[in-house]
């Protein structure tokens, strides 16, 4: 099985790959939607979704567990998604308006290729990472192709040709260009860092994770750590880029409706859903990868010494199967990513939205200065530090 | 009076910066996350009915099983919404009731157009409509909603009795004494 697939032409390789990463996101963004309808409940004292069980499927024991935590409430929204009408108001730019939330889809899922999400160890020594394309451009794809789901906001504003849309889409791409700033100079010292003198340039993720499971004080450490105001300024800005409370200008539904969205239903509006959660889920990753250590359990403790000390501890060779290795590390990373997530669900029943102004203010006014002021600070402090 | 200078004191950096705020309130959330729900999740749960509540409008019965609407009609006059629609009618022979002169031929009352006030309560003189605890109504037409005799009875049952006040009445005529 594993020969015959390796034996497959790149492409056919590549594209089942990205199928199945695909066929993996799109569900889990499906279920943050109802994990967000969930914590939001819990959080307002409230039980949340938990009615909904198909009569043929009742009298199965122990399935009131399902029922209680809405699995089956997300089946059937997604189902009704599927198949309600798909209206297409008459005063909209048509293809415009059906294109807006394709391209919102393609970012959001283009961007996993070159996020790893777990790692196995070589029988000889050395981690591997699992990712779709290990390429040296790493963090800058994520933020260049990322930055390309901003379009589909612009284009459902604009071609949904009426107020709230409009003022939406342009809420948001102010919004996306003034954190966009923010957040490329918080990483820079991180791969100031991570690209010693003398070693091979590159921005690709699965070197910072590399960077951060190092033996000794400094090379365990994880960035957050030692980069707390980075990593606080990538939290803010990433709040921001993915448009999550309370950075969530394009929809403020308080005061434009639903905005960009307003006028879309069914389920190209779902698609829109499911693109931000998509961009959550990548967003979280990326945060996990850059400063919190990547697909290592604790800091101080890389993968590869965690399966050394299990195997130390139990005597058991099954720790040192590439297989175990690759599906303990990446549930370490789901797991870091959930919690990250949660933590954005977190925030967003808990913060009130900005006012537009004071979101400005934020992007341009304190976090700009604060993120240049950090670089350079770095900068300076890495220079010394790696003489 | 006395003028109280205020002292505005100006914001921390640490309070500037906003994040002890959102630390504090995600403490609060959090509380509330793993805390219990508020909800009273309805159908399996009921709400407890306090003593008082005006639910729908019953007619009910006297201690001894008997009827104790004489239909005199002043529910229906009273009542804002007429909602209350009474055919009076004798009593009937052998029905155990000859106390009084009079009962209800039909007595309906349309929960569609009845607003839970309690005037029908408050104004009959034969303690004999009560509003009671239930308090959820349902149909599927509006035909299903109009309340008969037979079902307002049923919804009523039995309350306790004070004053037999017909029964006093007729065993003071009997003995030959005053009316009340």
């Amino acid at each position: 099985m594993i020969d015959y697939f390796f034996g497959l032409p790149s492409l056919v390789q590549g594209l089942a790959k990205g199928v199945a990463v695909i066929l993996i996101i799109f569900p889990v963004a499906a279920a943050c939607s109802m994990a967000e309808r969930k914590v939001c409940a819990w959080i307002q004292c409230r039980p949340g979704p938990n009615r909904a069980l198909p009569p043929v499927l009742a009298w199965i024991p122990g399935i009131w567990i399902l029922q209680r935590i809405g699995l089956f409430q997300l089946m059937a929204d997604g189902g009704k998604f599927l198949f309600k009408e798909e209206p297409l108001p008459d005063h909209v730019h048509k293809l415009y308006y059906v294109l807006a939330p394709v391209v919102a889809m393609v970012p959001a899922f283009t961007t996993v290729t070159v996020v790893p999400f777990g790692a196995y160890l070589r029988p000889g020594g050395g981690v591997i990472p699992i990712m779709l394309a290990n390429v040296d451009v790493g963090i800058l794809a994520v933020f260049a192709v990322a930055s390309l789901g901003i379009y589909s906001l612009i284009l459902a504003g604009w071609a949904s040709n009426s107020k709230y849309p409009f003022l939406g889409g342009v809420r948001a791409s102010a919004q996306l260009i003034s954190y966009e700033l923010s957040m490329t100079l918080a990483v820079l010292p991180v791969f100031l860092w991570v690209n010693e003198p003398g070693s091979a340039g590159s921005l690709s993720l699965a070197r910072v994770v590399e960077f951060q499971s190092k033996p000794g004080f400094w090379g365990g450490t994880w960035f957050v750590f030692t980069m707390p105001l980075s990593a606080l300024i990538f939290a803010v800005a990433l709040f921001a880029e993915t448009n999550r409370q309370p950075f969530d200008m394009p929809e403020s539904e308080a005061d434009l409706v639903g905005g960009f969205h307003t006028e879309y239903g069914a389920f190209k509006w779902s698609l829109f859903f499911v693109a931000e959660y998509a961009n959550m889920i990548v967003g979280s990753a990326v945060f996990a990868l850059l400063f919190l250590g990547g697909w290592n359990l604790l800091p101080w403790l890389p993968l590869a010494e965690l399966l050394g000390k299990l195997h130390h501890l139990t005597g058991s060779e099954v720790w040192l199967h590439p297989l175990v290795a690759g599906l303990l590390s990446i549930a370490i990373f789901v797991v870091k990513i959930l919690a990250t997530i949660f933590v954005f669900m977190w925030v967003r029943w808990t913060v009130p939205r900005f006012r537009y102004d004071q979101v400005m203010k934020l992007g341009w006014q304190k976090l700009l200065p604060l993120s240049i002021a950090n670089l350079i600070a770095y900068t300076v402090g890495i220079y010394f530090l790696q003489q | 009076m006395a003028v109280i200078p205020v002292k505005r004191r100006s914001l921390t950096l640490v309070e500037r910066t906003y994040l002890p705020q959102i630390a504090g309130g995600m403490w609060t959330t959090i509380k509330h996350f793993f805390g219990p729900a508020d909800t009273l999740e309805y159908p399996e749960q009921r709400p407890a009915i306090p003593p008082g509540y005006r639910g729908v409008p019953t007619l009910v019965k006297d201690p001894n099983g008997r009827e104790k609407c004489v239909s005199c009609q002043l529910c229906e006059f009273v009542c804002p919404p007429k909602a209350i629609r009474i055919t009076p009618g004798s009593v009937p022979e052998g029905a155990g009731i000859d106390q009084v002169e009079k009962a209800p031929q039909a007595f309906d009352i349309d929960m569609l157009r009845c607003i839970y006030c309690g005037l029908c309560e408050e104004v009959c003189p034969e303690e004999a409509i009560f509003l009671q605890k239930q308090y959820s109504m349902s149909g599927y037409s509006r035909a299903e909603m109009v309340n008969h005799k037979d079902r307002l009875y049923e919804l009523g049952g039995t309350l306790p009795d004070k004053h037999f006040k017909w029964d006093v009445k007729k065993a003071a005529e009997k003995s030959g004494g005053e009316h009340h």
